[in-house]
C-alpha cells in the first residue's frame, strides 16, 4: 500500500487528497445518507409535514405488487440481455481468434459500438422499428407480421432488449477475444495434432479455460442491464406501454421525478444501493480468486 | 489457424462478416435517412440508399436545428457535450493522480479512511442516488451550469486505483534519487511519476471521454436551460416531437452527430481505447 520509501509528515498530502475527498463528501456520501434517511420518512401530500416511520416505506415497497413486478421484470430484462450479448459475442470473438488475416480490421468493425450512448442506441433501434416508418416494420409487415411496441407490451421488451444487446456485444468480444488469444497456442496445436476438429477444441479447450472471464463478463453485463440501459428505455418505450418495460432504475427516476413520492423514491435507492453492493461485493472475491490461481 | 481447410476458413470470415454487418445495419439506415429531404423520410417504405441531401442536412442541422419549431443549432449542443466530456475525463485524470499520489507516497493521518471513503464511490452510482445528489446541486446553486454537469460526476475510484497501481509500480531508487538530487515532492510528481504514467492516462483518457460524452441521466435531470442541452440529451426530445413534426432525416442526422466523436475516438486510439478498458476493470 504505502511505498518503503516515502516523504515525511506535512500538509501536502491533505492538499493532494482534498478535491477528490471534498467531492466524494459532498455529492456521494451526503446524498446517499440522504436518500437513507428519507426512506424512513413519509411526507403528506402538500409536503408540510414529515414523519419518521422506520421500515414503513421498505414493507411498503415490498407489499407492493407492482414493485415486485418490476422486480423480476428485471432480473428477466438482464438475463435476456446477458445471455444474448454474450452468446453472440462468444460466437464472434471464437470465430476471431481463428483468424490471422484481417484481424485488427475486423475488431475495429466489431467494437465500435461500445461508443455508442446508450440513449443512441435506443434512437437507432426505435428508429427502425418505427410502428409507421421503420424499415424492418416495413419487412416484418410484407412477411405478415403486424408490428406496434406502442401497443404491444412483449414487442417493447424484446425492442429494448436487441437495442440494449447491439450495445454490449462489442464490450464482451474484446475481453473475450482478449482471453482466447492468452491461450497457449501450443495446447490447441496439441489437441488438433490428436484429431480433435475446431468444435471440439472450442468445447473442450477454449470455453473452460475462459471461464474466469465469462464470470466477470456475466456480472459486468448483469451491472449494465440493471443501471446503464436507463437511456435505451427512456428513449424506446418510456417504461410503457402499460409499464412492460419499467426496470428498477427506471421506477426510481419516474416516482422520484415524476410522480414525486420522495420517500417510496428513496427506499427503492436504498434498495438499489443494497444490489450494488452485492454485485460489487461478488465481483471482488471472483477478483481475489483469479489472483490466487 | 491450425489446419488448412478452405471450406472452414470461408465459413469463420463468412460468420464475422455477416456479424459485421447485421451490427453496422442500423447505423446504415441511419445515414441513409441524413441523406434525404423530410418529405421523402415520411413515405414508407423507407429508402434503404443514400439520397444526395447530405451536405444541405448537415449545414441545416448544425446551424439552425432540427425543424422549423425546434430551432436550437445541433452545433450549440455538441459544444456543450465536448466541454462536458473533456471536464470529466480530465477532471477524473487530475484528482485521481493526486490522490492516488498521497495515498502511496505520503504517511499521514486517516489514509486509510481516505482510500476506502473513495471505494465506496464505486457502490454509488448516479442511478441509485439521483433524488438527493439533485437537491444537494440544486441548493448549491448549480443548475444549468458546466460545473453542476461535471463536479458530481468526476470523483473516480477506478481511475484512483489505477494510478496507486501504476505507483506501486515505480521503483523506490527513483525517489531516492530525486531526494538526493533535492528533488520535493511536486517535483517528484510532475517530472518523474507523470512520464511514467503517460500511457496510462492516455488509456483512461479514452475510456473518460466516451463516459462524459455519453451521460444521460444526471444532465437530463439538472439541465432545463435550452443553452445547456447536451447533444446526447437533445435527442430524446426529438424523438418524442417525431410524432408531431417527422423530421426525420435531421433527427438521424443529429444522432449520427452524436455518435461520431466518441466512435471516432475509439477507432482511432483503439491500442489505448483496449488498454484502458482491460486496465480500469481489473
Amino acid at each position: 500500500m504505502l511505498k518503503r520509501v516515502h516523504f515525511g509528515p506535512s500538509w501536502l498530502p491533505f492538499a493532494l487528497v482534498a478535491p477528490q475527498i471534498i467531492i466524494t463528501l459532498v455529492f456521494f456520501m451526503w446524498p446517499a445518507a440522504q436518500a437513507m434517511f428519507q426512506s424512513f420518512l413519509v411526507e403528506d401530500a402538500f409536503g408540510l409535514k414529515t414523519e419518521f416511520v422506520w421500515f414503513d416505506n421498505f414493507i411498503e415497497l415490498f407489499d407492493d405488487e407492482i414493485y415486485l413486478k418490476t422486480f423480476s421484470r428485471t432480473a428477466y430484462f438482464s438475463f435476456l440481455v446477458a445471455f444474448s450479448s454474450l452468446s453472440i459475442a462468444l460466437i464472434l470473438a471464437g470465430m476471431a481468434d481463428r483468424i490471422i488475416k484481417g484481424a485488427t480490421f475486423y475488431r475495429t468493425m466489431l467494437i465500435w459500438p461500445y461508443a455508442v450512448a446508450p440513449v443512441l442506441a435506443g434512437a437507432l433501434w426505435v428508429f427502425m422499428f418505427n410502428p409507421s416508418l421503420g424499415i424492418i416494420t416495413y419487412a416484418l409487415d410484407m412477411m405478415g407480421y403486424d408490428w406496434n411496441h406502442k401497443l404491444n407490451g412483449g414487442q417493447a421488451m424484446s425492442l429494448v432488449v436487441m437495442a440494449a444487446t447491439w450495445k454490449q456485444i462489442s464490450y464482451n468480444f474484446l475481453f473475450f477475444l482478449a482471453a482466447m488469444q492468452s491461450i497457449p497456442k501450443s495446447l490447441i496445436e496439441a489437441a488438433a495434432i490428436d484429431g480433435a476438429g475446431p468444435a471440439r477444441r472450442f468445447w473442450t479447450i477454449i470455453f473452460p479455460l475462459i471461464t474466469p472471464t465469462t464470470f466477470f463478463l456475466l456480472v459486468v453485463n448483469i451491472v449494465y442491464a440493471f443501471f446503464d440501459t436507463f437511456g435505451i428505455i427512456h428513449a424506446v418505450t418510456e417504461g410503457g406501454p402499460a409499464n412492460a418495460t419499467t426496470i428498477l432504475v427506471y421506477k426510481v427516476y419516474n416516482d422520484g421525478f415524476i410522480g414525486l413520492d420522495l420517500g417510496g423514491s428513496a427506499a427503492q435507492s436504498v434498495v438499489l444501493m443494497a444490489i450494488v453492493i452485492i454485485i460489487t461485493v461478488i465481483q471482488f472475491r471472483y477478483i481475489e480468486k483469479k489472483v490466487d490461481y | 489457424m491450425i489446419e488448412k481447410r478452405p471450406i472452414s476458413t470461408f465459413f469463420t470470415h463468412l460468420v464475422i462478416i455477416i456479424g459485421i454487418i447485421i451490427i453496422a445495419f442500423p447505423v446504415w439506415i441511419t445515414f441513409v435517412a441524413s441523406t434525404h429531404d423530410a418529405i421523402r423520410m415520411t413515405q414508407s417504405p423507407i429508402p434503404i440508399w443514400p439520397g444526395d441531401q447530405f451536405w444541405v442536412n448537415l449545414k441545416d442541422t448544425l446551424w439552425s436545428g432540427i425543424s422549423e419549431s425546434d430551432t436550437r443549432p445541433i452545433s450549440r449542443m455538441l459544444m456543450n457535450s465536448f466541454i462536458m466530456a473533456m471536464v470529466i475525463a480530465l477532471g477524473k485524470i487530475i484528482i485521481s493522480l493526486l490522490s492516488a499520489f498521497a495515498i502511496v507516497y505520503f504517511r499521514f493521518p486517516f489514509r486509510m479512511g481516505f482510500f476506502w471513503m473513495i471505494f465506496l464511490t464505486l457502490m454509488l452510482p448516479v442511478e441509485v442516488r439521483i433524488l438527493p445528489t439533485f437537491e444537494v446541486v440544486a441548493n448549491l446553486g448549480l443548475l444549468n451550469s458546466y460545473a453542476g454537469l461535471t463536479l458530481p460526476l468526476i470523483a473516480s475510484a477506478t481511475a484512483t486505483f489505477m494510478f496507486r497501481q501504476v505507483f506501486l509500480t515505480v521503483p523506490d531508487e527513483l525517489l531516492e534519487a530525486a531526494r538526493i538530487d533535492g528533488a520535493g515532492p511536486m517535483r517528484f510528481f510532475f517530472d518523474i511519476l507523470l512520464p511514467i504514467s503517460r500511457t496510462n492516462i492516455a488509456a483512461l483518457f479514452v475510456i473518460l471521454f466516451i463516459y462524459g460524452w455519453n451521460q444521460y441521466l444526471w444532465p437530463l435531470l439538472i439541465t432545463n436551460d435550452q443553452a445547456m442541452v447536451t447533444v446526447v440529451m437533445g435527442i430524446k426530445e426529438m424523438l418524442e416531437s417525431a410524432e408531431q413534426a417527422p423530421v426525420w432525416n435531421r433527427i438521424m442526422m443529429t444522432t449520427l452527430l452524436a455518435m461520431i466523436p466518441p466512435v471516432i475516438v475509439v477507432v482511432s486510439m483503439q491500442k489505448m481505447f483496449v488498454k484502458g478498458l482491460t486496465e480500469t476493470e481489473k
